[in-house]
């Protein structure tokens, strides 16, 4: 049996001489990015925002939003979205926070119960008080922000600071344009939300560790290529596994996005995106910040003479 | 060196045993179950409320009214403290914002005045090493015969803590007598009490036991003026306004209680034989029926008034003195709220009111969805996974086939095994582990391949891959697991299911997809012996 390769044996690509094009392309995306999360912002969901979230299954047919709208509009709850969800009977009820008093967000429901009648199934309600949406928020970002470190110091640990600094840019990269995805897209941004983007952080992390790691193995190999050449030839050697690891992680993706269910659907979508945008950085992004950063071979030279030192 | 030590061998199939053994109660009813001999694991996973349906419900003291509660009976407290022999004269005494006030007029009096407020500042006992002594209030001199009461933070932080934990032992009575679900009541940081209640699709009647502060009181009726007459001009001193819970009339009633809750012994449902309308009956204990005995004795004829919550749920008038003990309350329920009020008056009132604060509730038919969709989801995508990894690797493939079957029946065994709850979120978790699980193997067999291509015969080539790739192997786990640690420790419901599955996956990952297949794969190339990998 002939067996798969998705990437020939003798594959070499110039890498490097492509991040004149795809710099500044980079660089535009995340600018993109940043400027529609500063414009158009993030679709906070009610974990960040406070409000309620209703999902109900209609018993007697289609649901018919119009109608629904309609009732729910008379209650005069101020901001409602009312969206078909998965399926003709489901639907999405989002009403904005009430008032100050927690008390207030309780009588939503009954209110919302009375106004929807009969033949209506509550599958699923949340109710966030202002309070708990802004702890949650500062949980979601100490999350982020705390992981960074830690992996930043990890990597730190287990090499030199430029592979440490170019991995943080480079998740970095991948956390701004996910958070613009979002922006652009007016996903949901919620508590699964922050998961995502966390497992976009490892996941994108681990695909550069596995090209860093490869690079240092370079380093020590091959000590009068240069650096360029020397970064190329390692992104090529790990490309194979790069690209299939990618693939088996998006198969298995896919399928949660289009079986999963409605629910999680955002959260997969995010990741199918992270996971892309993850891979292509890890190619074009990683090694070019190691350039950037002047990294040498030198520098590691330097390292062995001086051990060979101490031991003579 | 692709030889194993024995017991190596045995250990690895023993984890893999174990695994499969923990996992497997998941897939027998608890009827079948009941009937295995006890030496095999029975435990099933514990599923999340979004997947068995059950409602979440994030409760929080609410301190602005407790400290109004306080502040009542500090009023009362300091008012009959200047009244008593000698009587000092003060005007103003009342509740200003978030503190309590009075002047003292006589300026000759001060500090007999002083001496007796700061009797009333209510040291409170901390219990650890006895100590220090906190004061519930502290007490500012504003000058000018003016004083004034405040809450010390620390007062008000043990006061809490104590509400906090009253209303805990509270709530788990009252859900007990309803005896239909078993939730779980926690206390969260200082103030909050978290209850969740899996199987609980509605937790409307959850939330009318749980919510109420259900605080009865018995008062007199006043009848000395008219609550409208009171309304207009102002209720004579020592009563108050109270509103009744169905037709929203004014009562006059004193503001002290005669009798309340708390000298209650057992409240029942029953229904009325004249009407056939639900009521509740109720018996005092013997201090509160003698009390009862008493007050009906001396007020023949006169009204009083029952009330829940500063609401008067029913003013009967008192036809003959009750000496038994016991009485009835009609008030128009429906049998449900009969039964609630039962229910709540056993159980005692909650210290202070409690606020929802966040709900999350999941009926059970979602919940039976998202499991059916989880499944397929996870069949499809294992299976697309599957076939790629032979189609690129062939027999490799297949083996790291077999590692990840090892890989996804040792997550749900150890989930199985610690009772972790599995989520939505969660399932995704396992799934992206399916997909990255591989990765350890894709590195593996590249690096195999690659070994192969730089002239290297086979055993040194699957011996070289398998370690050189070792080192990438736990250095991009490793990442991936402080992400997790994160994940678990900060994040909250959904996101800490996602963060256990992604954590015990790593784990998992590592074992199955490095130690165990390097034996499968050793033990194929000893059966076979082939001098070039099909790879």
């Amino acid at each position: 049996m002939k067996l798969l390769r998705l990437v020939p044996d003798k594959t070499n690509l110039r890498f490097m001489s492509w991040r004149r094009v795809s710099y500044p392309f980079t660089a535009f995306v995340a600018i993109a990015s940043i400027a529609l999360f500063l414009t158009v912002g993030l679709n906070y969901g009610i974990d960040f925002k406070g409000g309620s979230l209703i999902e109900i299954k209609t018993t007697d047919g289609p649901a018919n939003i119009g109608e629904i709208r309609g009732k729910l509009g008379d209650l005069n709850l101020g901001d409602i979205q009312v969206q078909e969800f998965g399926s003709p009977e489901e639907v999405l009820i989002r009403i904005e926070h009430q008032g100050d008093a927690d008390a207030d967000q309780q009588e939503v429901l009954t209110n919302v119960r009375q106004a929807l009648g009969e033949n209506v199934e509550f599958r699923r309600t949340e109710i966030v008080g202002p309070r708990v949406s802004g702890e949650l928020a500062q949980a979601g970002i100490m999350a982020v922000g705390g992981a960074l470190v830690l992996i930043l110091f990890y990597i730190w640990i287990r090499f030199e600071w430029h592979f440490a600094v170019g991995a943080i840019l480079t998740t970095l990269n991948d956390i701004i344009v996910t958070i613009g995805l979002f922006s652009l897209l007016q996903l949901d941004f919620t508590l699964s939300s922050i998961a995502a983007v966390l497992t976009i952080l490892g996941y994108s992390l681990n695909d550069t560790v596995v090209v860093y790691d490869r690079v240092r193995e370079n380093l020590r190999r091959y000590k009068k290529l240069p650096l360029d050449e020397l970064l190329d030839r390692s992104i090529n050697e790990t490309l194979a596994r790069t690209v299939n690891t990618s693939l088996t992680t998006l198969l298995a993706l896919f399928a949660l996005y289009i079986f999963g269910g409605e629910v999680i659907q955002s959260f997969v979508l995010a990741m199918i995106f992270g996971v892309v945008i993850g891979t292509y950085s890890s190619v074009f992004l990683a090694c070019p910040f190691l350039i950037m950063l002047k990294l040498r071979p030198s520098a590691f030279r330097k390292e062995e003479d001086d051990n060979k030192a101490i031991q003579a | 060196m692709l030889y194993f030590a024995r017991w190596k061998i045995a250990l690895i199939l023993l984890v893999v045993l174990a695994g499969v053994l923990a996992t497997l109660p998941n897939f027998f009813s608890k009827s079948t179950l009941e009937s295995w001999p006890d030496f095999l694991p029975k435990r099933q996973i514990v599923l999340g409320l979004d997947l068995q349906g059950g409602a979440y419900l994030l409760y929080e003291v609410d301190s602005e009214d407790y400290k109004q509660q306080q502040f009542r009976q500090l009023v009362g407290n300091v008012r009959q403290a200047l009244r008593e022999n000698p009587r000092i004269g003060y005007t103003g005494l009342g509740i200003q914002g978030d503190s309590v006030q009075v002047r003292i007029r006589d300026a000759a009096k001060i500090d007999e005045a002083r001496a007796r407020l700061n009797e009333q500042l209510n040291p409170l006992n901390t219990g650890v090493f006895g100590g220090q002594t906190v004061n519930e209030f502290q007490l500012d001199d504003q000058g000018d015969g003016l004083f004034r009461f405040t809450f010390t933070d620390d007062g008000l932080q043990q006061r809490l803590a104590k509400v906090v934990e009253q209303s805990i032992e509270v709530i788990r009575r009252r859900v007990d007598e309803l005896g239909t679900t078993e939730p779980s009541i926690q206390r969260q940081g200082t103030d909050r009490i978290l209850v969740e209640a899996p199987g609980e699709s509605d937790p409307q009647r959850l939330k009318d036991i749980i919510g109420q502060t259900a605080q009865l009181t018995f008062h007199l009726v006043d009848d000395s003026m008219s609550p409208s007459q009171a309304l207009q001009s102002r209720p004579p001193a020592g009563t108050m306004i109270v509103y009744g819970v169905e037709d929203q009339l004014p009562y006059l009633l004193d503001e002290t209680p005669l009798l309340t809750g708390e000298e209650l012994q057992d409240a029942s449902v029953a229904f009325d034989q004249q009407t056939n309308e639900p009521v509740v009956n109720f018996r005092f204990n013997t201090a509160g029926a003698r009390k009862f005995a008493d007050v009906t004795r001396q007020n023949v004829n006169r009204p009083f008034a029952i009330v829940l919550d500063n609401e008067v749920i029913s003013a009967p008038v008192i036809r003959e003195p009750i000496t038994g003990g016991s009485g009835q309350i009609s008030g128009s329920f429906t049998v449900e709220g009969a039964d609630n009020l039962a229910v709540l008056l056993r159980a005692g009132a909650l210290p202070a009111k409690l606020n929802v604060i966040e709900e999350r509730s999941v009926g059970p038919g979602l919940g039976a969805d998202s499991i059916e969709s989880g499944k397929i989801a996870s069949y499809v995508g294992a299976a697309a996974v599957v076939i790629f990894m032979i189609l690129t690797y062939g027999v490799f493939g297949v083996m790291s086939n077999v590692a990840l079957f090892a890989n996804v029946t040792l997550i749900f065994g150890v989930l199985t095994t610690l009772q972790a709850t599995l989520t939505l979120p969660g399932i995704a978790g396992i799934v992206l582990t399916v997909g990255m699980a591989v990765d350890a193997n894709v590195l593996i067999y590249e690096r195999i391949r690659e070994e192969m291509r730089a002239g290297r015969s086979a055993v040194s080539a699957i011996d070289a891959g398998y370690q050189r790739a070792m080192g990438t192997i736990l250095d991009a786990n490793i990442t991936t697991l402080v992400a997790a640690l994160i994940l678990f420790f900060i994040g909250s419901g959904p996101v800490k299911g996602f963060a256990v599955t992604l954590m015990v996956g790593i784990f998992t990952t590592v074992f199955s997809a490095v130690t165990f297949s390097r034996f499968l794969v050793s033990t194929w190339y000893r059966r076979k012996r082939p001098s070039t990998l099909p790879i």
